[in-house]
């Protein structure tokens, strides 16, 4: 701890933008019927998802006795779709993420996540809805939708679905140096969008249809080309990926299987098995309605709104000031 | 020297990369939200003098690099090779050519400068951002000439080259930017 860095890491000019943000947030969803929800941060479940790494915490009933671990949570993901199977309708919450090891220009390991859920919305609702939130809090123009393929051709010249791997490192090849291998095709198809693409999305982007391999808890379906792909999308603007949104998966069975799936990409790499959410496995055999959601992180609209580089300057302390 | 782990790398640090130690000179955590982290680095030959990107995966790492700056002074020239002086020891250190290379033209004797030690052997020769040298050849001043238009080469006393005012005269002492090799003013 340094004694030196009292101060906050933002500008108060910046918070007060922040404040208002916020509150421009909650009109929106007031308006729209949406009903905020504030659920647990802690909880006995942790992420699935091999490539987050959920903070732990230990809960004792006083001190010296005997020691729970509980984990922080991710997203508030799990909670609220166990709220939706509880029939609680259109939701959303101004949520606190905790992601460990996340430190970086666009990366705090605790921020500012808005999430939503839309029961009988489609994706492309959900889109407009996204859309017409975030026109109202940045006052963004030209919006602009791309599948995933199109995103890629338009940008890099390949269809990401068919190109190989080789192909893919070859695009990089020339920027940026990546001496490992990874027979993982997303690995690449990532470093491939968040170095060659991503910077140069500065306008709003939609981006739908991505590959299924990268459907985490989204349904997967066919495209016009008979091509297997999630039924997610993104919105990129600012060079930054600000939001990730779903048709949400309902099958407690294949749930079940992603579940399973995540923890042996665990094992293969190494990494340790945490308790998995079977709750929502439950809540979803009870039922869940057909719903879209998505997850918006708040900090970085922020960071587009006042023009920002770093997280930092758009939360009151940095992470080496917390 | 030990391992650090690509999560701790941080501006600054330095590494040995395919044999050469390097410099990092930028430090990104690159991360899409369902994907995994990796680390991209912007980095500097300490050999070479290449800059690069180049990425690490969340469980790599890199060998530290026994590199360090000293503040020394500078001794003399035998011709082939720069001698320095760590002041506080005395120990004094030889640098090449090539890990000199362009800071020749700003060693004045006596002065200070920063060499960077690999494995205790000097691989660069950084100058201050200012020094003071004497003009040794350069056309006669203008008199009058103080503000405005135009301007001359001059020769320094450490061979060195700038464009200097017109109203400047053969030895006269002048404050040089070396990281541009600009003329600042009269010292």
């Amino acid at each position: 701890m340094n004694r030196n860095q009292w101060q906050p890491s933002a500008e108060i000019l910046t918070l007060r933008e922040r404040a208002k943000m916020l509150a421009a947030v909650r009109a929106f969803f007031a308006e729209h019927g949406v009903m905020e929800v504030d659920t647990h941060c802690l909880s006995q479940a942790a992420v699935s998802d091999p490539f987050i790494d959920s903070l732990e915490v230990v809960f004792s009933t006083h001190p010296g006795a005997e020691e729970q671990r509980y984990y922080l949570q991710s997203s508030p993901e799990y909670a609220m779709k166990r709220l939706l199977a509880a029939d609680s309708g259109p939701i959303y919450q101004l949520a606190k993420a905790f992601r460990n090891g996340e430190v970086g220009r666009q990366h705090n390991p605790e921020f500012t996540m808005l999430e939503w859920y839309r029961p009988r919305f489609s994706l492309e609702q959900l889109m407009d809805e996204v859309q017409a939130l975030v026109t109202v809090l940045l006052g963004l123009q030209h919006w602009e939708r791309l599948s995933y393929r199109d995103l890629f051709k338009r940008f890099v010249g390949v269809d990401p679905h068919q190109a190989s791997i080789e192909e893919l490192q070859a695009l990089l090849e020339p920027h940026f140096e990546c001496p490992f291998s990874d027979e993982r095709k997303d690995t690449w198809l990532e470093l491939v969008m968040s170095y060659l693409i991503e910077p140069k999305l500065i306008e709003p982007v939609l981006v739908f249809d991505f590959p299924a391999s990268q459907a985490a808890l989204a349904e997967v379906v066919e495209d016009g080309q008979g091509v297997q792909v999630a039924a997610r999308f993104e919105l990129y603007a600012g060079g930054m990926e600000l939001a990730n949104g779903y048709q949400e998966l309902r099958d407690p069975a294949e749930q079940a299987k992603r579940l399973e799936a995540d923890d042996k990409v665990r094992d293969s790499l190494g990494l340790p098995r945490r308790p998995l959410e079977t709750r929502l496995v439950s809540a979803l055999e009870s039922g869940i309605p057909a719903c879209a959601g998505v997850a918006l992180g708040f900090d970085r609209l922020l960071m587009v709104k006042v023009g920002a580089s770093n997280l930092k300057e758009v939360i009151p302390f940095g992470f080496e000031r917390c | 020297m030990g391992n650090v782990s690509s999560g701790q790398f941080k501006t600054g640090m330095k590494v040995m990369i395919d044999g050469d130690p390097c410099n990092m000179v930028e430090v990104e955590f690159v991360k899409p939200g369902k994907g995994q982290a990796f680390t991209r680095v912007r980095l500097r030959n300490l050999m070479t003098g290449r800059i690069w990107e180049r990425t690490f995966k969340s469980n790599e790492s890199a060998e530290t690099a026994d590199v360090m700056d000293r503040d020394m002074e500078y001794l003399y020239s035998d011709g082939e090779m720069w001698h320095f002086m760590e002041p506080s020891t005395f120990e004094q250190y030889a640098a090449d050519e090539k890990a000199v290379a362009d800071c020749s033209q700003w060693l004045k004797e006596g002065d200070k400068v920063m060499i960077t030690l690999f494995n205790d052997n000097p691989i660069a020769v950084t100058p201050p951002n200012f020094v003071e040298l004497e003009v040794t050849e350069t056309d006669p001043g203008l008199k009058g000439d103080t503000a405005q238009g135009g301007s001359k080469p001059a020769t320094l006393s450490t061979g060195a080259v700038v464009r200097v005012p017109l109203f400047i005269n053969q030895g006269e002492v002048l404050k040089i930017d070396t990281r541009t090799g600009e003329y600042v003013s009269r010292a």
